[in-house]
Parts: structure tokens; sequence; C-alpha cells
């Protein structure tokens, strides 16, 4: 089962980047639920995957919540960060973010296969902020993106990270995250 | 603590989709004026549909302020005359954010986003990616009544003036799979306009219309006058 968290702290912004990925799920007919709220061990045991989603341009509140995320560095199952979930995740690894606003398409090269995408790939961006190509990203993460920190892997565990939206475009890579074995 | 509502704005064109936009917003957050712009360019990518200067009676049989800009319809002239017409709703209703009707114009969304992140405004997009038979569903079942005042793709002649209903939706359904449009019309080959809505205090009733071939393979309902009707409680 998949556990879906929502960062999001205006209630409308589900419909924008919860919802278009619980819709890639139930399409395939994979089993989720959804959260809004700080997850704890017993929680987290029922599930053996979890996707982290995006949230708006002006909602940061994520930032000040990553105690709560705590867990993730224990975690045994599999975890994809979505934009500010990959922000999350990378802050929680020591990374830093910098200020760097990208908003609609941008042509992204993946090196090697992730998720099943390849290669060059137009992908939807909405962020203000990017992870700084530092000591502790290469300490952690396998860089899949070439020319910027679009597509990331951790380096022991089944940690995914994409800045883009792939609800958006590549929803191939939600549906390859929740089939992987 | 209970959260204050949002103040919000609707990028209004006066169609089924911004209409549910405003249907999700009312239901979260706090409507407080629509915004239309008028475009002088048929083709424009972002706001030109048929019957647009109706607007103004939508509005009225919604009790809701409004405010319409007009464009020429340059391309990106026109998306400097949306920020001044949001400009006016931050200074005069006091919002805090807009909301649009997108559902996979990555064209339209991205460009009304980094209007709002400049204005430090939240941008909402309550249909994005949504499935567009689940959407025409959506809006039957939440019983607004909306017609098809614009066809402009092969096969959807018949369809103009017509009202959206489970009849109309398995149609387009059969459609929409031969000639491979979209079914709710986001690409352009449909527009609608909606007449009533749960939230609209008055119904809104065509007395004068007409429909004008268009030169390739579609018309356009113009509505030419209406009325305001009281409606049932």
């Amino acid at each position: 089962m998949i556990l879906i968290i929502n960062l999001c702290k205006e209630k409308l912004h589900y419909f924008e980047f919860v919802k278009p990925i619980e819709d890639i799920l139930k399409k395939e007919n994979i089993f989720y639920e959804t959260t809004n709220k700080k997850v704890n061990k017993i929680t987290l045991n029922k599930y053996d995957k979890i996707i982290i989603c995006g949230t708006s341009l002006k909602d940061e509140e994520y930032l000040n919540k990553l105690k709560d995320f705590e867990w993730i560095k224990n975690y045994k199952g599999k975890i994809l960060g979505i934009c500010a979930g990959m922000q999350i995740i990378c802050k929680l690894f020591g990374c830093k973010l910098k200020k760097n606003i990208d908003i609609g398409m941008k042509m992204v090269s993946i090196k090697q296969n992730f998720l099943g995408i390849s290669g060059w790939n137009e992908v939807y961006e909405l962020h203000n902020y990017e992870i700084s190509d530092d000591y502790n990203l290469e300490r952690n993460f396998i860089v899949f993106s070439q020319g910027s920190i679009d597509a990331i892997k951790h380096k022991e565990k089944e940690i995914y990270c994409i800045m883009f939206h792939p609800e958006v475009r590549q929803k191939e890579i939600i549906v390859n995250f929740a089939k992987l074995e | 603590m209970k959260k204050e509502k949002l103040r919000l704005a609707i990028l209004f064109s006066g169609g089924k989709d911004s209409c549910l936009a405003l249907y999700y917003a009312m239901k979260y957050e706090k409507v407080a004026c629509l915004i239309t712009i008028l475009s002088e360019n048929k083709e424009s990518y972002m706001f030109h549909t048929p019957n647009i200067s109706l607007v103004k009676k939508q509005a009225e049989a919604m009790n809701l302020p409004l405010i319409i800009e007009k464009t020429k319809g340059i391309k990106e002239q026109e998306l400097i005359d949306l920020e001044r017409a949001i400009k006016i709703a931050i200074k005069k209703y006091k919002i805090q954010g807009v909301v649009t009707g997108a559902l996979a114009s990555l064209y339209q969304a991205s460009r009304i986003q980094k209007i709002c992140n400049k204005l430090d405004i939240e941008c909402f997009n309550p249909l994005w990616q949504k499935d567009q038979i689940e959407l025409l569903e959506e809006i039957v079942n939440l019983k607004f009544e909306v017609i098809i005042d614009g066809v402009f793709a092969e096969g959807l002649l018949g369809f103009i003036g017509k009202k959206i209903d489970s009849e109309f939706i398995d149609a387009i359904k059969k459609i929409s799979r031969i000639y491979k449009i979209n079914p709710a019309g986001e690409g352009g080959e449909l527009e609608s306009f909606v007449l009533d809505a749960p939230f609209f205090k008055k119904k809104i009733k065509i007395t004068k219309s007409e429909i004008i071939p268009d030169k390739e393979k579609g018309a356009t309902l113009m509505i030419n006058e209406v009325n305001l009707e009281n409606k049932k409680r």
C-alpha cells in the first residue's frame, strides 16, 4: 500500500498537487491512502511506499516542518519526493537549497534509466528553490539528470527525488515507482 | 484556531471550467470578485470565448463583483493586461490569490503562475489534470446548466446550442474517440456558456440567439439577448 503525503497548507491546492497523483494510481488500480497529518512509526508500518507531493510556489510551510519528517532517515520502504517533497528529503540529508525560480516547461536530460525515463524529457517545473550541488548531495545521492539537479536517488536507500512534476508530464514515473518490487 | 478564509479572484470566462473552478473556490475560501479579460483577438490563446460579453449578466446572476479589462489579444501583451486586472483586484478587493479553470494547458497555467508569483499571491488550479469525462459528469451531477456555444472541430456541429447532460456525455465520448479530440474541449474544440449553477442567485434565460456557421467545420451560438429569472427554492 502507498501513502501519499499532502504537504499543501491550503486545502484548495489538494486538487492541483495531490489529486492528479491519486488519479494516476486509481487508473492503475493501485491502492493508496492520503494524509496531510504528521505520520508516526505505527502509521508508517502499514505502507511499503510513500509519495511526498509538491505544493504551491507561495507555500513554504513545509520548510518549517522538517522535524516531522525525521522518520525518512530510518524508513525501510521506498520513497518518491516530488518538488517540495524532494526539498524536504534533501534538507534532511544535509543538502542546501538555493533560490532558483522555475515555472513552466524545461528540457531535462536524464543520463540513465530513472523510474522508466531516460534521455531528453520536456518536464513541468514549479518551484522557487533548487538543490545546491554540494558535498552533501554528492555524498548521499546519485544525480541522474545532467546539468541540473532534477532527478536523484539516494546512494543506499530506495529514495527517489524529482524536482519537476510527473503528475503533469512523465506520469509513468509515478506508475513505475508504484510498481517497484 | 480556525483559519481565516482567503480572499480570491476567479479568472472568469463564463464557461463550464471557470464556473466549476469558482464552485471549488467557494467551497473552501471566500470569492471576492471575478476577473474577465475581453480580447479583441478571436485567436487569443488565453481569453477568447464566443459570448464573453455576457459575463456581466452571469456576475449579476451570481451577485459577485466583476472586473473587466480589455486586451488587444497580442500574445504577450495580453498577459500584461491580465496582470493589470489582477492588480486592480488586489487593490480593490484585497484578494490574496487567483483561481483558474485550467485543466491541462501548460501555456495558460505557467503564465498565470508567473504573474501570481511576481505579485506575491496564491495561484489555484483546482481542475488541474482532471479527467475530461469526470469533469463533464461532475457539472451534470452538480446540476450546472451549461450549453455549447461554440464548436470548432470535425464531428461536433450537431452539438451547437445543446445542453451538457448525460446524453451529451455519451455522445461526446464516442465522437472524441473517432476524431481524437478532447471531450471537454480544452483544446478549443468546444466552448460553453453557463446559464445556471448551484451558486447562481438567478438563472439566465436566453431570449434571442442565432447560430453563425464558421468557415471551417464549426459554428458559434451568438446569444443576443438574455433575461435573469428567479430560481425556484
